[in-house]
């Protein structure tokens, strides 16, 4: 479970979100400036929030009257930025590797081949991320996200850099994998599609929580014109 | 095909090439062209030679080694935390780029000589500085670390950042992420900035004499004994110059070999 109760003011913009997540996917939609990057942020441990509690599985990574604020290196989340951010100097094996310094060295090997294999790029291990095509650098940069077995997932736009064949198919695969890890996941989107990769959407503009529930719910009472578009049935 | 006609514009820039680059290459050819062999192996013969080469080449590696390892630090903090004590420190760091080499001379004197503002306490302790080998290499240190300093800025502030969150959510602690990602994919841009320091450095000249002085074996380095042997042997003066514009010009080839891409690391990973 994901607790999140976080207070932050950068600029004019002013961020304060409660949310919780349980094993779930959580969609978080909103205009461009809402603060959906600055909850990522805030969540990963590189943005201190003034105020306000973080925690994962009744463990504290963020407490601001207790003084806890657990580096971002010990806070065992997975992160997907949009352009996956495959580490350009190390090969695939290499960028899987990178996460699993806690193993010992015949371990890490195996351990990154055995995730590569489970999402079908075992074939690309000895490649170097700048010839793959964006459907398999996400994959290998899900593939070394998970081998670290995070206990909840932050993805920031996920199909944002592919194109949109590439887009349909990685959604599907993303949704079954998701399904079947079942941690808590947090998808930052702006793409009303993605809406079937969560259980739930929640809409941030400004700073603040709008509006959350499943889209059919949203796009029965949209509470603002966000919502209403985002929810609109493509014509 | 009939040539078109060069217009007055582009005549002057045709011109003002041939001019500048007429000046710039002339100095470099008289080293060259205004000596035999003969004198040229005369001139190595020189005593001042081997033990200037010798402490240019221990000095200009030690300077060097102090300013990539405290610039490299330096410079990751200006560049990945932005804000009003980075803006001075970058601004500390530009400092002896622009100021005159005999100014920083006499700066370094009043501060690490005998009476000078820490050198009188470090003579008190035992230590002198002034007009030793370590002052060579704090001379040398000093007019070469904005070369390096600059370019370790560019390079750390060229870096994708989410390359280096990721980092840390893999498990890095923030050094670790210095190590394994900032240092090898600022690389090539560390490198260049460390070949024109470590140039500067082997040139350095007034600062040195101010400081160090000019004492062969101790603190004569090269450019130093190209002057002292003007005085008595143009032609020893200039086959020590010719040893300082090949390595001049051998860095020049390094640098251009790595070429413009290579100053720009992380790039190919992009598009696709």
């Amino acid at each position: 479970m994901l607790e999140i109760a976080v207070a932050r003011k950068i600029g004019s913009l002013e961020l304060r979100i409660d949310l919780m997540l349980n094993r779930e996917s959580v969609l978080v939609a909103g205009p461009n400036g809402a603060g959906k990057s600055t909850l990522l942020r805030l969540l990963l441990g590189v943005l201190s929030p003034d105020a306000g509690r973080i925690a994962l599985d009744k463990r504290v990574l963020f407490d601001a009257e207790k003084g806890i604020d657990v580096a971002a290196e010990d806070r065992e989340l997975g992160y997907l930025p949009q352009d996956y951010a495959l580490f350009p100097h190390l090969d695939v094996i290499g960028n899987v590797k990178f996460g699993l310094s806690r193993l010992r060295r015949t371990d890490r090997q195996r351990h990154a081949e055995e995730w590569l294999e489970r999402l079908g790029v075992a074939h690309l291990s000895r490649r170097s991320p700048g010839g793959l095509s964006g459907g398999e650098r996400q994959r290998v940069a899900l593939a070394r996200a998970l081998a670290r077995s995070p206990r909840a997932l932050l993805l920031d736009e996920p199909f944002a850099s592919l194109d949109p064949v590439a887009r349909r198919e990685l959604r599907a695969s993303l949704r079954a994998w998701l399904f079947e890890w079942r941690l808590p996941a947090l998808i930052v989107s702006h793409d009303p599609a993605d809406a079937v990769l969560a259980d739930r959407i929640i809409v941030v503009e400004r700073g603040r929580v709008v509006q959350q529930g499943t889209i059919d719910e949203l796009r029965g009472a949209a509470a603002s014109s966000f919502v209403a578009g985002f929810t609109a049935e493509p014509a | 095909m009939k040539l078109r006609a060069p217009t007055t514009w582009g005549s002057a820039q045709l011109l003002a090439s041939a001019l500048l680059g007429f000046f710039l290459l002339l100095p470099v050819v008289a080293l060259f062209a205004t000596l035999s062999w003969g004198d040229f192996l005369g001139g190595l013969r020189n005593p001042l030679l081997a033990p200037a080469l010798r402490l240019s080449l221990v000095t200009t590696t030690s300077s060097l080694a102090i300013v990539v390892v405290l610039g490299s630090l330096l410079a990751w903090r200006v560049a990945r935390y932005p804000g009003r004590a980075s803006r001075w420190l970058e601004t500390v760091a530009q400092l002896p780029a622009v100021i005159p080499p005999a100014v920083a001379g006499l700066g370094l004197l009043l501060a690490f000589g005998r009476r000078g503002l820490l050198g009188a306490w470090l003579d008190r302790h035992g230590i002198a500085l002034a007009f030793t080998t370590p002052a060579v290499v704090l001379a040398e240190a000093f007019v070469s670390a904005p070369f390096f300093v600059q370019a370790a800025i560019a390079a750390f502030r060229r870096l994708d950042e989410n390359l280096l969150v990721v980092s840390r959510t893999l498990g890095a602690s923030p050094f670790r992420t210095f190590l394994r990602v900032g240092l090898p994919l600022a690389a090539p841009g560390l490198v260049a900035g460390a070949a024109m320091s470590w140039a500067r450095a082997v040139g350095e000249f007034g600062a040195t004499l101010l400081f160090a002085g000019n004492l062969t074996g101790r603190t004569q380095t090269m450019p130093l004994a190209v002057y002292t042997a003007m005085e008595s042997d143009l032609r020893a003066a200039q086959a020590l110059s010719l040893i300082l514009v090949a390595i001049a010009f051998a860095l020049l080839f390094v640098l251009r070999r790595m070429g413009p891409g290579a100053a720009l690391p992380g790039t190919e990973a992009r598009g696709a």
